[in-house]
């Protein structure tokens, strides 16, 4: 035995002496992965976490997040002498006096964008294949859960400079909470220990963003992990998978070495453009005043719809009782977002209950197979990009030459007519590449090539598809609709309620489909009439 | 579902295929190498992070193509710690795609629920437990055990109640009063009507008495602009007019939508644009809203002289500035 292994051993017994853990290590070393590009987005926002971890730690060295007034005496003389807080001040030393410092505020800021990206674009992924089904619907939850605490880290964090630009947001969140009704202005000066902006904020949401949501992260992030280890990986059909297996590689090692070295592959891209692309340049906007502002004022990415929300609201305001209440805040910034994120938490379950299907799914969608779902999708994809697009107006107004005031209405009035649209469009290219699979299936590939026939007739010669292609274009389902409720033993029929009604028709709508081959049409690919 | 049986059975999984290396010395030894040289560009890149903290100086810029002025110890640094990172990720890769094993394994899923029995087991189990603790029959345990528990989440909270003071009257209430100079911000300087040519605007604040400091709480509600246009360019009843000087008409800076400062002047049409979501507010129509989400116009400051001849408040704001709040009590 060489020296390594016998090294080896004696640390696994060590353990296993005192854990038991050997029967659960070696199950779990050679534990099946499915492999597929589109597993990798959960991965790059895990990773960008672990990268925030890290480079936000640094940051916490020189940061201090204080709202005492200092005079700037630093390296960058446009703000010498300089009245500003004690947060800019470090901030600004972070940039210019410390080493590397300016570098790791922009993996911060970067790695904080992509994971917000990451998030987004694993949740679609997630949505249009279908694989929130059960058993994993309390994984959806929680990865909404996360989506939404990201939105709020990722506000405070870029909050915490307190420049012109962050205070300008913290003021728009300040009349958010001010605007609730009944408390708003008790709110507002509880979070804010007084009149805004108070010397208390950048402190308390320092704590909120550096241990309270980080600490609620750690601890989502890790019961998402272990159901997905626990209810073993979604796979997408082929040849082979079945909703009883899970074909794909082993942990040890080949997941180790690819998962592992991707997330070195993820942190190495973002160092880059923390490196050459600046982000976030605090000491061109100044210190926070609440009598200045900078033209062109955005939030991120992530917050942008929001933005383009409040920006398209009507101007209502109710005045009466001697009260007032601001719609143009709270329909904006509250009520729809509100509905949108309660929307999409309940979706597995409405979507559940609409087909009446119960059973556990591994097996995910192809999109196309499911065009109702797909159709939602989009069409709920096309509204918040239409909201975020609002969001930039005063920018695509000035680099487009457009007018603010089209900009608005072409986004008032597109917010409702655009999505319709955009779902009727997507689910008949979902019926189109049903029909296409068909056509596929049943009369092969067209191969381009002509031949002439004894008689003249030219044909072109239309290739048969293999066995597995085959099968991966009709392994799915095709549901079909909820039978109406028949005559119970006495004829009477039970009422049909409103919910009932609306469920049918539902239903009914996700059973338009373009019907798969039949065994009767496979059969007459192969005797060659086609 | 279906009841069509499936025209087409799974063929099963695909034959495994072998890759170069699997099957030729040559081409295992030159991946081996590759992995070899990747894991090794690696090290060049910590080797060159750390060289670029010790030997470039910190305060040296240099020009790039498409980069500009450019810090030349944070590219440095920040490229050879992307090549370090991201080399061994290629690396590790690279060595699992070419020589770890490629075969597909097929491992067996298992249905989640229990059997049965387990079931049924398990409702008992509850049952009996629960019944040991004796829940059901001790009704006053219950009852007392719901009011301790439902009150318990109230202490927190009324704890949280020095977070801050209350708001009293804060939000309604501005530093302006009668007779208050207007002073330029930054310098503090009182203003007479000849510092201000046609088509000027300038932020202005109240005076403080000697002695008090200014703070930004102060700034959030008493900044106003001042814009100076023509006299008979106004379109105002004749209170509003009687409140402007000599074509001089003073407006809260902060936004009645969402409190951002409006400090966007258009000399030509003007207009006051607040940057942040596009409220725009027409200074000859005593700042009436002409776009944007904001619902009520800017509040106006009424102005006049003192003895000495300076701009100076002839009352405080008639009502409160800033966004809207609960307590508001006027349209």
């Amino acid at each position: 035995m060489k020296k390594s292994e016998r090294v080896a051993g004696n640390v696994a017994s060590y353990i296993d002496d005192r854990t038991g853990a050997a029967g659960w290590a070696k199950k779990n070393l050679t534990k099946v992965f499915p492999d597929h590009w589109s597993f990798m987005l959960g991965e790059i926002a895990l990773y960008s976490f672990i990268i925030l971890l890290l480079s936000g730690t640094f940051l916490t060295f020189w940061f201090d997040p204080s709202q005492q007034e200092v005079i700037y005496n630093g390296s960058y003389a446009p703000l010498s002498h300089v009245s500003m807080s004690a947060s800019y001040a470090s901030t600004l030393h972070i940039s210019f006096d410390v080493r590397g410092g300016l570098l790791m505020r922009q993996i911060h800021h970067w790695a904080a964008l992509i994971f917000m990206a990451a998030i987004v674009v694993h949740l679609l992924r997630v949505f249009f294949t279908g694989a929130f089904r059960k058993p994993r619907e309390a994984n959806w939850l929680i990865g909404i859960g996360l989506l939404t605490l990201g939105i709020v880290e990722g506000f405070l964090g870029y909050s915490l400079p307190d420049d012109l630009l962050s205070g300008t947001g913290i003021r728009i969140a300040e009349a958010i909470i001010q605007a609730f009704p009944v408390v708003g202005s008790y709110l507002s000066y509880f979070a804010f220990g007084g009149a805004f902006p108070g010397h208390v904020f950048i402190p308390r949401i320092y704590i909120v963003h550096v241990l309270l949501l980080p600490g609620i992260f750690l601890a989502l992030i890790t019961v998402h992990l272990m159901l997905v280890w626990y209810q073993k990986h979604t796979q997408y059909p082929g040849p082979g998978r079945t909703e009883k297996n899970v074909v794909g590689y082993p942990l040890m090692p080949v997941y180790m070495a690819k998962a592992g070295g991707f997330f070195f592959i993820v942190f190495g891209v973002t160092a880059f453009l923390g490196a050459v692309a600046s982000i976030n340049p605090i000491w061109l906007y100044g210190p926070y005043t609440p009598g200045q502002i900078s033209a062109g004022s955005q939030p991120d990415w992530y917050m942008g719809w929001l933005d383009g929300l409040v920006r398209m609201a009507p101007p209502l305001e109710t005045h009466a009782f001697g009260h007032t209440i601001s719609w143009n805040i709270l329909i904006p910034g509250l009520i729809l977002p509100g509905i949108l994120f309660t929307g999409m938490a309940l979706y597995p379950f409405i979507e559940s209950w609409i087909s009446g299907d119960t059973r556990e799914h591994h097996l995910l969608d192809r999109p196309r197979n499911v065009p109702n779902r797909t159709a939602l999708g989009a069409m709920s994809l096309s509204f918040m990009i239409i909201a975020l697009a609002n969001g930039g107006n005063d920018v695509i107004a000035t680099h487009f030459h457009l007018t603010i005031n089209g900009i608005m209405w072409f986004t008032r009035i597109g917010l409702f007519v655009v999505p319709p649209i955009v779902f009727v469009i997507t689910k008949r290219i979902c019926l189109s590449l049903q029909r296409a699979d068909r056509e596929i299936v049943l009369h092969g590939r067209e191969t381009g090539r002509l031949v002439m026939t004894p008689s003249g007739e030219f044909l072109e010669v239309h290739e048969e598809l293999t066995p597995e292609k085959k099968w991966t274009l009709t392994q799915h389902e095709q549901p079909a609709a909820l039978a109406a409720p028949t005559e119970d033993a006495h004829g009477t029929r039970p009422k049909a309620t409103l919910k009932g009604k609306l469920r049918a028709r539902m239903s009914e709508a996700n059973a338009e489909q373009v019907p798969a081959p039949t065994s009767s049409g496979a059969h007459e690919l192969e005797s060659g009439h086609h | 579902m279906s009841n069509e049986i499936k025209p087409f059975q799974d063929p099963g999984l695909p034959e495994h295929a072998h890759r170069k290396a699997d099957v030729d010395a040559i081409a295992a030894n030159r991946a081996e190498r590759q992995v070899a040289i990747l894991f090794l560009l690696s090290a060049v890149g910590t080797i060159g992070t750390i060289a670029s903290y010790i030997f470039i100086d910190s305060k040296k810029f240099i020009f790039l193509p498409l980069l500009g002025d450019t810090n030349a110890q944070q590219l440095a640094l920040g490229t050879g710690l992307a090549a370090s990172l991201f080399f061994i990720g290629v690396a590790a890769v690279h060595w699992a795609k070419t020589l770890m094993p490629d075969n597909e394994v097929i491992a067996e899923r298992h249905e989640f629920r229990s059997s049965d029995a387990d079931r049924e087991d398990f409702v008992a189990t509850v049952k009996d437990r629960a019944g040991a603790a004796g829940l059901g029959r001790r009704s006053l345990i219950k009852r007392s055990m719901g009011v301790a528990l439902g009150l318990i989440g109230l202490s927190p909270i009324v704890l949280l109640r020095d977070l801050g003071p209350l708001p009293k009257n804060d939000f309604a209430t501005t530093n302006w009063a009668a007779g208050v100079r207007l002073v330029t911000d930054p310098g503090d300087r009182p203003i007479k009507p000849s510092d201000l040519e046609i088509g000027a605007v300038a932020q202005v604040l109240p005076a403080l008495p000697e002695g008090t400091e200014r703070t930004l709480e102060n700034i959030g509600k008493d900044a106003v602009l001042l814009i100076r246009i023509r006299p008979e360019e106004f379109n105002l009843n004749a209170e509003r007019l009687s409140w402007t000087h000599d074509g001089i008409i003073a407006f809260s800076k902060i936004c009645t939508h969402m409190g951002c400062a409006v400090a966007l002047y258009e000399q030509q049409t003007k207009h006051l644009l607040c940057p942040c979501h596009q409220s725009t507010f027409d200074v000859t129509r005593a700042a009436k809203v002409i776009f944007g989400p904001a619902a009520r116009p800017l509040p106006q400051l009424a102005l006049t002289l003192d003895a000495d001849g300076y701009l100076v408040a002839k009352q405080g704001f008639t009502e409160p500035v800033g966004p809207s709040f609960w307590e508001r009590n006027s349209s």
